[in-house]
């Protein structure tokens, strides 16, 4: 069975995100005054082909931890996941 | 005993300082070795440069798909040997990726590429690129990068500091730590980190671009020779 998989990457909590401050410090100039907390992430959707879900998502969280983040510094949440035929 | 180390140097596909890495080696006096990231063979190196560069398109994160290359195997087993292992720029992004060094890498704080030359504080003579040399000397080296800011967790940080795995620290030209001459805004300054065993060493500067007094300053003389003395060395 096929799963489709969306997986969002951040950065920690706490750590710096200059990306997200760029964006911050744009945003009063276009008059959004009352925005912060700006953080930026990674968007990721792949397909598992496993038996069941649990295993899938077993897999999909195997692969966060050791490639699709850098645990270091990111966390990965995992959206949706829902089945595709084919 | 070998008279002249053998300096193996690592390319990647979108590695780009290869060859200034074997080409300061040679002109230091070592033999440099190309090693291809395909390969398992390290052709009987007596160290390893991971040099800057792209590798992968730095795709991903910058680091994240060269640590899975096949000569990376070959790599951690000559590192967990107590060998010499150096990872300049885009060589350290992917020491850090690989576990072998701590902390990461991220986008520089002024979200800028920044291409200059900048003062660098060697912070601890226990590696293998700064055998030669004392903590609190100065060198001048060019830095080249866009992801150099070096970031660790709290809890993290503060082991990297109390274990003296600092390596290299930004500075002004006497050596000061301060906020303007922290180039791309890394967590206290730090240029370069060390292994707990100290024969990994990973840096943002690149030694290999400041060795040829025709093309720019020379601060990366001493840290090439130091590699090459204790590549000799076997320890």
């Amino acid at each position: 069975m096929k799963r489709r998989f969306e997986l969002v990457v951040t950065l920690r909590p706490g750590l710096l995100d200059p990306q997200g401050k760029a964006i911050e410090s744009a945003l009063p100039a276009m008059g959004w005054t009352n925005v912060s907390d700006v953080r930026v992430g990674k968007h990721i959707v792949l397909t598992v082909d496993a038996d069941t879900e649990d295993d899938a998502r077993k897999q999909v969280e195997d692969m966060s931890r050791r490639l699709l983040s850098n645990p270091v510094i990111e966390d990965v949440r995992i959206l949706a996941a829902h089945e595709v035929s084919g | 005993m070998r008279e002249h180390p053998r300096v193996g140097v690592v390319t990647f596909p979108g590695s780009l300082d290869d060859r200034d890495a074997l080409r300061a080696v040679g002109a230091m006096g070592g033999v440099g070795v190309p090693l291809w990231h395909a390969e398992r063979e390290l052709r009987d190196v007596d160290a390893v440069i991971l040099p800057g560069g792209f590798s992968y398109g730095d795709y991903l994160r910058c680091g994240a798909i060269a640590r899975f290359a096949p000569i990376m195997e070959e790599v951690v087993r000559f590192a967990a040997a107590g060998r010499p292992v150096v990872g300049i720029c885009n060589g350290f992004q992917i020491l850090c990726e690989a576990g072998m060094l701590p902390g990461a890498l991220i986008r520089n704080r002024s979200l800028r590429f920044i291409c200059r030359v900048v003062d660098v504080r060697v912070e601890t003579s226990l590696t293998p690129l700064t055998e030669g040399l004392t903590a609190g000397d100065v060198l001048q080296i060019p830095v080249k990068h866009g992801e150099g800011q070096f970031i660790a967790s709290g809890e993290d940080l503060a082991r990297i500091e109390g274990d003296g795995l600092v390596a290299f620290r930004y500075c002004a030209p006497d050596g000061t730590i301060d906020d303007a001459h922290n180039v791309n805004g890394a967590a206290n300054a730090i240029a370069g980190v060390r292994s707990d065993a100290g024969n990994v060493v990973g840096l943002m500067p690149h030694p290999e671009h400041a060795v040829d007094p025709d093309v720019g300053p020379t601060g990366g003389q001493p840290l090439i020779a130091s590699l090459l003395s204790r590549a000799l060395a076997r320890v």
